[in-house]
């Protein structure tokens, strides 16, 4: 199956023929129809592993523990497909909002680079393709981050890869010890290893360093501090972008690694996880309701709600993991959708600040809806795909008698709402400070702006309507991780269920 | 930098290394070296002439931007991987022929050489493009 690598390869593909063709509309042409496509090779992934289970590539036809294994299993084709939906909404926001022409052919190559490196962390069986994927992305973003050369991105620059290159040296760290205590760095092949080894607790170093390099990653409490200080320089565009993707990548790893091969000291671990877990939840909870500034609110919402996920890893039912897998894709989609509004609402008031907008809801009713709805899914208001991404984590707590962290997750959400409500409030309700000019000229706002939006939101609302069959999948792959037998089996033993 | 002895020697310098690169890429199938090595003395070469005379000199010598050179190294990659996909087997598998040669010899080309020059190429931009952006003024705003 050679259509396992089209993720990584479709890509590649484009980002050379977007420097070759180096024109604004070409690129723009490129990067849509280039998304477009991508999102149909994950949809047939995605179906292919729906139908006939877990997808495998030895590449080079090197067998399994020596050569770089690809697979898709349920959890990969997820995500495989919510990115692919994401980069297409963005692909086509970047056409209006990164206007500047000599800036457009830059973006979508660096777009194209930021989403080979996270395809090809979602697909891979080994854990050093997948350091090397972890180091595309995180080249591609600080070329993003830093994409206009002011001085505020290349403070928030500075920040983000200095702390994640510390990230990436616990990482490796990580890698040279696994590989030096177990001799094999494919992922089913260590997950075989470690299953029967009595001596599995002298694996907590390896899985502590790689716990840190995740976390960083995945912006967990402590270790969030990059985040808040770059995400709200860029163009709006590429925060929006890496606000739905680079942490969540971040979390897959925790959970691909936590439930594949360092499931020995699972008492400290899970204890450990979920202490983690509530801290992030409620610092980043209570950091994003003392500001005032959209884009601020918002990411450090993106810490809190990384919370949530990892609750679901660290109460380690089927039930939890379902729950944590739902949470991601509502949230990539939600959070998203949330940053592009807030850019719309920038383009319309001029401005991120609350204290400097105003009135939007008499302006422009449509951008209210728009908001309200990423707005109360991430709040968790019935019938949006937060409602039950939050209601499935919530019960499988209380079923797995884990009521500390269930409690702060309900406190958490009222925090998540009250910042809702305050950028409702203060943009939408409010009138418009009287200081800021009347006569400030509104921006018109075309439908190619809002149709990324509108898409989002109607996948959104989808997730909520039909949470009957997403639930469903998302349990068989949560299933899928906690029984990993036919995951090593079909890795190491070219068995295709 | 105007040095009249390093301008000299940056003509003669330019060549070799230039020749170690290609040595390098091709000794390094079996052997210490391979493309990155390769890719990497050959956008020394270019360095060289770039501190020898300035950068603007040595990125209008050389009539093709980096960006050209990690484009040409990317679609060497991408080459690489058809043969083995078009002859039925997985991606990245490696494909070989031997060619005669003088007397008795035969040359073996494979795809894993079409792969290394692809990396050499690629890694020789790169390593102009980082030189030429950290030797520019950059305002940030």
């Amino acid at each position: 199956m050679n259509a396992v690598a089209l993720p990584i390869l479709i890509p590649l593909a484009l980002m050379v023929l977007l420097i070759v063709i180096r024109s604004a509309l070409l690129s723009r042409w490129t990067g849509v129809l280039g998304s477009m496509l991508m999102l149909v090779i994950a949809i047939y992934l995605f179906s292919h592993v729906n139908e006939y289970g877990i997808l495998i590539l030895q590449v080079g036809e090197w067998a399994a523990p020596f050569g770089i294994t690809l697979v898709i299993d349920r959890l990969s084709s997820l995500m495989l497909l919510v990115t692919a939906l994401l980069l297409l909404s963005i692909s086509i926001y970047a056409i209006r909002f990164i206007g500047d022409k000599k800036e457009a052919p830059v973006f979508y190559i660096f777009f194209f680079s930021l989403a080979m490196g996270i395809n090809g962390a979602f697909i891979t069986g080994d854990v050093f393709n997948l350091y090397v994927w972890f180091e595309v992305m995180l080249l591609s973003s600080f070329v993003l981050i830093s994409m206009g050369s002011t001085r505020e991105q290349l403070k928030g620059g500075i920040k983000y890869v200095g702390l994640n290159l510390i990230g990436s040296l616990f990482f490796l760290a990580g890698i040279g010890l696994l590989y030096g205590k177990t001799g094999t760095l494919n992922m089913a092949h260590l997950a075989k290893i470690l299953q029967y080894d009595e001596q599995s607790i002298l694996m907590n170093s390896s899985a502590m360093l790689f716990f840190i390099a995740f976390g960083i990653k995945a912006a967990i409490f402590p270790l969030y501090f990059w985040l808040p200080a770059s995400y709200h320089t860029p163009n709006i565009t590429i925060t929006s972008l890496f606000a739905g993707l680079l942490t969540k990548v971040g979390v897959y790893a925790l959970i691909r690694f936590f439930t594949l091969f360092f499931v020995q000291d699972q008492v400290f671990w899970h204890n450990l996880l979920l202490v983690v877990a509530g801290l992030t939840m409620v610092i980043g909870g209570i950091a994003a309701s003392t500001y005032y500034e959209t884009r601020r609110i918002l990411s450090y919402h993106i810490i809190s709600q990384i919370g949530y996920m990892v609750m679901g890893l660290g109460i380690y039912t089927p039930l939890a993991l379902a729950g944590a897998i739902y949470f991601i894709m509502h949230n990539m989609v939600a959070k998203t959708n949330a940053f592009l509004v807030s850019g719309l609402i920038n383009r319309f008031m001029g401005s991120y600040r609350l204290k400097e907008v105003g009135g939007l809801y008499r302006q422009s009713p449509l951008l209210a809806l728009l908001f309200i709805i990423p707005a109360f899914a991430l709040a968790g208001v019935p019938p949006l795909s937060g409602f039950f991404a939050k209601f499935i984590l919530i019960k499988a707590g209380i079923e797995a008698s884990r009521f500390g962290i269930t409690a702060v997750a309900l406190i958490t959400g009222l925090l998540t709402l009250y910042s809702m409500i305050k950028i409702w409030n203060e943009a939408f309700l409010k009138k418009l400070p009287e200081n800021q000019e009347k006569d400030s000229p509104v921006v018109r706002i075309r439908f190619l702006d809002v149709l990324p939006s509108l898409i989002l939101g109607l996948v959104t609302i989808l997730m909520g309507v039909f949470a009957a069959p997403v639930f469903r999948y998302t349990m068989e792959a949560a299933n899928g991780l906690l029984d990993p037998f036919i995951y090593i089996e079909s890795v190491l033993n070219g068995i295709q269920p | 930098m105007n040095s009249i002895i390093l301008q000299i020697a940056s003509r003669y310098v330019r060549w070799l290394l230039l020749i170690f690169a290609v040595i390098a890429l091709l000794r390094g199938h079996n052997y210490p070296g391979g493309g990155f090595i390769g890719g990497l003395l050959a956008g020394l070469s270019i360095v060289f002439e770039g501190f020898a005379y300035s950068p603007r000199y040595a990125l209008d010598k050389l009539k093709f931007s980096p960006a050209g050179f990690i484009a040409t190294g990317l679609i060497l990659i991408m080459a690489s991987f058809l043969p083995g996909v078009l002859t039925g087997g997985k991606l990245m598998t490696g494909t070989w022929v031997s060619l005669p040669f003088l007397f008795d010899w035969e040359v073996k080309l494979g795809t894993p050489l079409l792969f290394d020059t692809g990396i050499f190429f690629a890694v020789t931009g790169v390593t102009l493009l980082f030189f030429f952006s950290l030797k520019q003024d950059k305002q940030w705003k």
